[in-house]
């Protein structure tokens, strides 16, 4: 069992709001069995603003496919292949080298790295980026993805970004709610929206250039769509009653959503060019967290018509309604796996709610995680882990959890709620 | 892919890229310069700030709420203004009938005055399914106070789900005080 505690300080920008969301601590529990040794070397450089090696280390390790060396123990500090005695790394027991360095060309940089295959004693890779000093983490995130997939064959997610919110008590029962977004790493927090009255359900677009999600700033429920390089939005959806869990649709044309204007709450697939509705459940019991399957034939949805919370899947179009879940009390807000062979689920069962996976093919129900209050979970973009949300002591926080359940990762923010996780889909 | 065996071409050129990552596109300067967030970060503020003050009221916990006291009959004691529920459920009480009815009375009473029925759950569970049962809740109070005569007009429902516990904890005495509709008059 491996346990490491890495310390990010990040920075926030902008907003002056008591935000305290400087320090991250990840914590990984557990690994795999089978886990590669890999060592990266410290990086030839001088000046540069960015530790890469540490970046690329961090996201190796996090990922428990690697088993990171030390920096202590290396044998020497190779920043060109001529310099590398590959018996001395046989010694330490590694597998793969990587080395690299970083010249500074006045203010723009130029990173250069080659893993190394320690047995066969050749590259696997050898690359050069030129980088902006404020494009430097991203460049190493960059490399960290291509190792990664390299080594295992999967597309590398550390590239990636999250998106999450936040909520920090401003005393006197009222609340401040941040809907972030931040590198994969959790590094780099962003504000995009901020308000005194909740913001929920993040979704972002297949794109991962726009972000749908609810807030109820006009002390009302509507759902807005964000584009996150201009910050413009544009209010979609704001009926009476709820306005609630919008999912977009893997087109990207449409939104589904929860709407209650007609009564009980349903689900309704909102077109985004048009504004037409089309109402997809009539039930009435709770119709809600609708979620596409990948092909986009289909929206999973919770319901409550049973009297517990199940999940039903219907048709996009509506019609064919048919309940998948029949284990556990409580099987809700549901999320597929990229590649649509998966769904995640809140798994309920008396007061203990965990992640659950289902086979969509044998519909058997994995349980991922200890619980006992995990929530929203979220596909990596890869398919290779889930990153959720769970509460203890009153803090939230984010967990990630690996398709199988062997790896877990814990992102702890160092004081107020940090949930509803989204894992932005593409890169 | 075994591209060198004697370790010591770096492989700069375009094309040499191209051909040796999986991932489609060459890593080059321009792709890692635009994909950050950095120009997010001026967006939020466009109409976010604005939300204002709602909660003003202190919400005094469930002691004394049963007892159908005279405190009742006074829509500004802050007593009197939280409905409490059971686990998943959205019918009103018994206990809570009276607390309802004297709401409603008021408000047939007096027509121009408005209330908004805010619909709260506990932590349990999935967010959104809570924002419905926290409707269904706001709902299930104002269906009872239109049965006594209350004009539609004078009641608006909102649900928070268990986006704004009245009590913090994850015990069963803080979930009993955030399952609750509490009836906030407009002013």
């Amino acid at each position: 069992m491996n346990f490491f505690r890495l310390i990010f300080v990040c920075t926030v920008l902008g907003f002056n709001i008591s935000s305290s969301y400087a320090e991250l601590n990840i914590e990984i529990i557990g690994g795999a069995e089978s886990a590669l040794p890999v060592a990266i070397v410290p990086f030839a450089s001088q000046g540069v603003p960015v530790d890469i090696r540490n970046i690329i280390n961090a996201d190796l390790e996090r990922s428990g496919y690697f088993k990171m060396m030390a920096e202590q123990g290396m044998p020497s500090r190779p920043s060109t292949p001529a310099e590398v005695d590959f018996n001395s790394w046989k010694g330490v027991g590694q597998n793969y080298l990587t080395i690299g360095r970083v010249n500074n060309n006045g203010g723009q940089y130029s990173v250069e790295f080659q893993l190394l295959d320690v047995y066969k004693g050749e590259q696997l890779l050898g690359y050069q980026i030129n980088s902006s000093a404020a494009d430097l983490r991203k460049t190493a995130h960059t490399i960290s993805d291509m190792i990664f997939e390299k080594l295992t064959g999967k597309k590398g997610v550390f590239s990636g970004r999250i998106a999450y919110i936040t909520s920090n008590s401003l005393g006197n029962k009222k609340w401040t709610y941040q809907l972030q977004v931040a590198d994969a790493d959790g590094v780099n927090p962003q504000t995009i929206a901020t308000s005194n009255e909740p913001i929920m359900s993040p979704s972002w677009s297949p794109d991962g250039r726009q972000m749908a999600y609810v807030s109820f700033e006009r002390k009302r429920a509507a759902i807005y769509v964000q584009t996150l390089a201009t910050g413009a939005r544009t209010r979609v959806a704001e009926f009476a009653g709820i306005n609630g869990a919008p999912a977009w649709s893997p087109d990207s044309t449409r939104l589904a959503l929860t709407l209650s204007k007609d009564g009980s709450p349903d689900i309704y697939v909102l077109n985004l060019a048009t504004r037409a509705l089309t109402k997809i459940t009539n039930s009435l019991a709770i119709d809600t967290e609708p979620t596409w399957s990948p092909d986009g034939n289909n929206i999973v949805f919770t319901s409550g018509r049973g009297g517990k919370p199940q999940l039903y899947m219907a048709s996009s179009q509506g019609g064919n309604e048919q309940r998948i879940t029949f284990t556990g009390d409580y099987n809700a807000r549901a999320s597929f796996s990229p590649d649509g062979k998966y769904l995640a689920m809140v798994h309920g069962n008396g007061n203990n709610y965990r992640i659950g996976v289902m086979d969509m093919a044998s519909r058997a129900i994995n349980v991922l995680t200890s619980g006992p209050t995990d929530e929203s979970p979220s596909f990596a973009p890869n398919g290779t882990m889930i990153l959720y949300a769970s509460r203890k002591g009153g803090a939230g926080f984010l967990s990630a959890v690996s398709l199988d359940g062997k790896m877990q990762q814990k992102l702890v923010f160092n004081s107020g709620e940090v949930r509803e996780p989204a894992w932005s889909p593409v890169p | 892919m075994k591209l060198n065996k004697t370790l010591i071409a770096l492989l700069i050129s375009t094309s040499l890229l191209t051909a040796c990552s999986d991932d489609k596109k060459p890593i080059s300067a321009a792709d890692t310069v635009k994909t950050g967030v950095g120009s997010v970060n001026g967006a939020s503020t466009n109409g976010l700030n604005n939300a204002g003050v709602m909660n003003a009221q202190g919400l005094a916990g469930m002691n004394g709420m049963g007892e159908g006291s005279g405190e009742y009959n006074d829509p500004n004691s802050p007593q009197a203004k939280v409905i409490y529920f059971m686990i998943d459920s959205s019918d009103v009480q018994p206990d809570f009938v009276p607390v309802v009815n004297a709401h409603a009375q008021y408000l047939v009473a007096n027509p121009s005055i408005h209330i908004i029925l805010e619909g709260n759950s506990d932590e349990r569970g999935s967010r959104e399914y809570n924002v419905a049962l926290g409707e269904q809740r706001a709902r299930s109070v104002a269906n009872m106070m239109k049965a006594q005569g209350v004009s539609d007009s004078q009641l608006q429902t909102v649900s928070y789900g268990e986006e704004k516990p009245a009590a913090m904890g994850s015990d069963e005495s803080a979930w009993e005080q955030n399952r609750r509709v509490e009836i906030v008059y407009v002013r």
